[in-house]
């Protein structure tokens, strides 16, 4: 579904993706971990298309199209979705308006018929218990006076009314509480299936206790690092990110005197 | 996708829309104001001595007053000289149906989608059009005469019911209120004229349509609407003009009068040619709006959707004389390219437990500047009287500017005045969250626009309401690429 082959980018001329690889196949779900500043934010705004950052080298492709060659809401109506770590409030615009905006969007594009009212009523409704949303935020203005726990669990909501066939967490669990995090994770579980794929990026292992990954990469200094089992979380709860960095650190002296 | 810079270019490339001429033989008279000038417009309007008399002491004014100097623009010069003050179609006389009106001119309103055919009109909505000065068809006039509601042109009501128009002319904006009003009040052509009678609920949304078509003509008309004790009309005006490259001058006058338990809404969609994006051309909309809650419990309510013309300079007011009357002021004005607009709302508290209520978006792209100026102004009769005022400004850009000023003086310490103003950005973050919903810049913009200016959208009437949500899209299409 997505294969991303030696991707560099920069922002304002300063390197920071430096040669991800990465395969992400229908069913999976990739946890995308690392320590502050080590590129996975990034990585995810590459992905849906952020303008101000440049990739300077390599490829995306996804459902075999090239990704970078896409707009942003080309990208989106394809079936890439991000959740934000910071969604976005736009004072007087309704939540529900503006998800019938983005839907009748997407299924323009996915050359779907277009919902009645009715049907879009249902539907939201449906998703809504799905993913646990209050219903009284779904009429107010989207994002505004939204608690941070909110915001969150209306990107997982938007994310269950779009139906994305990629779905990229960026730090979904930041800012939740314990009850916040544990919906939002039901939620995304019950998302889940063989047709669509997640990447969750994530500082902590905790999220992955309740969304359990097929596959945890280690992303350090614009590059993955490490990648393995969902074993490979809890040994970088337990011993941190330090050990890592050594191993790269030496890895790269060794590679500088040719060893 | 749009960085600011092509976000600023891409508007600047929009054009009018509404920018046609319509080929009409028309009577014009000669460039120039003097008292002949008036004297023939009288006589062409068949107008009784007093009126005449009312125009000259009109035009005595304006020759004494100076152009002001406060505003927060350049004012241009303007040679008043230059100015013809008299255009109408060419035609025999009076139109007694649609049939005997120039076919040109109906496809011109048919151009811009105004119901003037009654058999289209399924709207419900009573249009009067004038085009440049004079009224061309008010329609729906036979139904609105059963309930005993008079909408007509203005030179109409000077026919046939003179004793309201010499009651009422004049007794909210005196012909000598400001340099603008005085020339209208010497010059004015046509407009409007609605009285509703005591107790009557008008059925439907009266409107009128302005056109200005002519080279080197000013539009100066005049509206006046009169609402009886315990009545209620809701009126809407909308106006375009062609793209010329000289500026055009519109000094409109519009006089409200809400006697006692009256209630008046007055909804505006202005959408006059704003120039080129080097700011060439353009209408120059400086009107004078006042209204009067004569009685208690009287309400008038203004709104207006301001989108065009290269200066727009007008502050719609509210006399609140009558006890527990109310006044609203809603506006929504976007400048771009190097539009103008210093517009806002005075509301005179005199009254007691007088009430009004101010709402003021501005929205500002390109190199366009955005002024909001208000006064509310508490008289010492006028205990516990209420104001709330918000004027919120929205900046698309780093070229444009918006700037408040806002007055209050108060004679009374029972009153309460509260102020709340606001600036913020379309932040490309904004953009970008709608980017990856699936929707794409160009309707970002409008989806955030037209949240931003909800508020004030929702008090003009629905058909109306739809018709200003497409034209602050259509005039801030092509504000992200």
């Amino acid at each position: 579904m997505l294969i991303i082959k030696n991707l560099h980018a920069e922002i304002e001329g300063k390197p920071i993706l430096k040669g991800i690889n990465l395969t992400v196949n229908p069913g999976e779900v990739h946890a995308i971990m690392g320590p502050n500043g080590s590129g996975k934010s990034s990585l995810a705004s590459v992905l849906a298309g952020r303008e101000n950052y440049e990739v300077t080298q390599g490829e995306v492709y996804f459902k075999g199209a090239n990704l970078l060659d896409m707009s942003p809401e080309v990208r989106a109506r394809e079936g890439v979705f991000l959740a934000f770590q910071y969604p976005i409030e736009i004072p007087g615009v309704s939540n529900i308006n503006f998800l019938k905006t983005a839907m009748a969007e997407i299924r323009t594009h996915r050359k779907l018929p277009a919902l009645d009212a009715k049907e879009f009523l249902r539907l939201s409704k449906e998703k809504q218990k799905l993913v646990e949303f209050d219903a009284a935020l779904v009429n107010r203005s989207l994002n505004e006076g939204f608690s941070g726990g909110e915001k969150k669990r209306n990107e997982i909501f938007q994310l269950a009314m779009l139906e994305p066939t990629l779905s990229i967490l960026d730090e979904t669990d930041s800012g939740l509480d314990i009850d916040a995090l544990r919906i939002v994770s039901k939620g995304v579980n019950k998302l889940r299936s063989e047709i669509n794929a997640f990447i969750i990026i994530t500082h902590y292992q905790r999220l992955l206790e309740y969304i359990v990954p097929d596959f945890v990469h280690v992303l350090y200094d614009g590059r993955i690092v490490r990648s393995g089992s969902k074993e490979l979380a809890l040994e970088l709860e337990e011993k941190g990110y330090d050990w890592l960095k050594d191993e790269v650190r030496e890895k790269e002296a060794r590679e500088k005197v040719g060893i | 996708m749009g960085n600011d810079n092509e976000i600023i270019d891409n508007i600047a490339n929009k054009e009018y829309e509404f920018g046609f001429i319509t080929d009409i033989e028309m009577d014009i008279a000669p460039p120039g104001l003097n008292d002949s000038t008036i004297r023939f417009i009288s006589e062409k309007k068949k107008e009784p001595e007093w009126l005449l008399n009312w125009r000259l002491k009109g035009f005595l004014s304006f020759q004494k007053q100076k152009l002001p100097e406060w505003q927060n623009f350049p004012l241009p010069p303007i040679d008043f000289q230059k100015i013809s003050y008299y255009a109408a179609p060419k035609s025999k006389k009076k139109y007694d149906s649609l049939d005997q009106v120039d076919p040109e001119l109906l496809a011109t309103f048919a151009k811009l989608g105004i119901p003037i055919s009654e058999q289209k009109t399924l709207a419900g909505v009573a249009v009067d059009v004038v085009f440049d000065s004079v009224s061309v068809t008010t329609t729906y006039k036979e139904k609105l005469k059963e309930l005993g509601i008079i909408f007509c042109s203005f030179g109409e009501a000077v026919q046939e019911h003179p004793e309201l128009v010499q009651k009422y002319l004049g007794s909210v904006v005196p012909h000598s209120d400001n340099i603008f009003a005085a020339l209208n009040a010497a010059a004015f052509s046509d407009g409007s004229f609605v009285y509703i009678p005591k107790g009557v609920r008008c059925p439907m949304e009266l409107s009128t349509y302005f056109r200005i078509n002519t080279e080197n003509t000013g539009q100066f008309e005049r509206t006046l609407i009169i609402a009886d004790e315990d009545s209620y009309v809701s009126y809407l005006e909308g106006c375009t003009a062609p793209m010329r490259d000289e500026n055009q001058l519109h000094a409109a006058v519009v006089e409200l009068v809400a006697l006692k338990n009256a209630e008046i809404k007055y909804s505006t969609v202005q959408n006059w040619y704003p120039g080129d994006k080097e700011g060439k051309g353009g209408i120059y909309n400086f009107v004078t709006k006042r209204g009067i809650c004569k009685g208690a419990h009287a309400k008038i309510s203004w709104t207006q959707v301001e989108t065009g013309s290269a200066i727009t300079w007008k502050y719609p007011s509210v006399i609140l004389q009558g006890d527990h009357s109310s006044g609203e002021f809603y506006s929504v004005a976007v400048t771009r390219n190097k539009q103008i607009a210093d517009t806002g709302t005075k509301m005179y508290h005199i009254g007691k437990n007088t009430k009004s209520r101010i709402i003021s978006k501005g929205i500002s792209a390109g190199q366009g500047n955005n002024s909001y100026r208000g006064l509310v102004q508490i008289g010492s009769r006028a205990d516990e009287a209420r104001n709330f005022t918000q004027c919120d400004s929205l900046l698309i850009g780093d070229q444009c500017g918006a700037h408040t000023f806002p007055y209050i003086e108060s004679k009374n310490n029972t009153a309460t005045v509260e102020h709340e103003a606001t600036t913020s950005k379309i932040g490309e973050d904004q953009i970008f969250y709608l980017n990856q919903r699936g929707i794409d810049s160009e309707k970002a913009v409008a989806l955030i626009i037209n949240g931003y200016a909800k508020e004030v959208l929702n008090q003009l009437p629905m058909e109306f309401a739809v018709e200003a949500q497409k034209l602050l899209s259509i005039t801030l299409e092509g504000s992200v690429g």
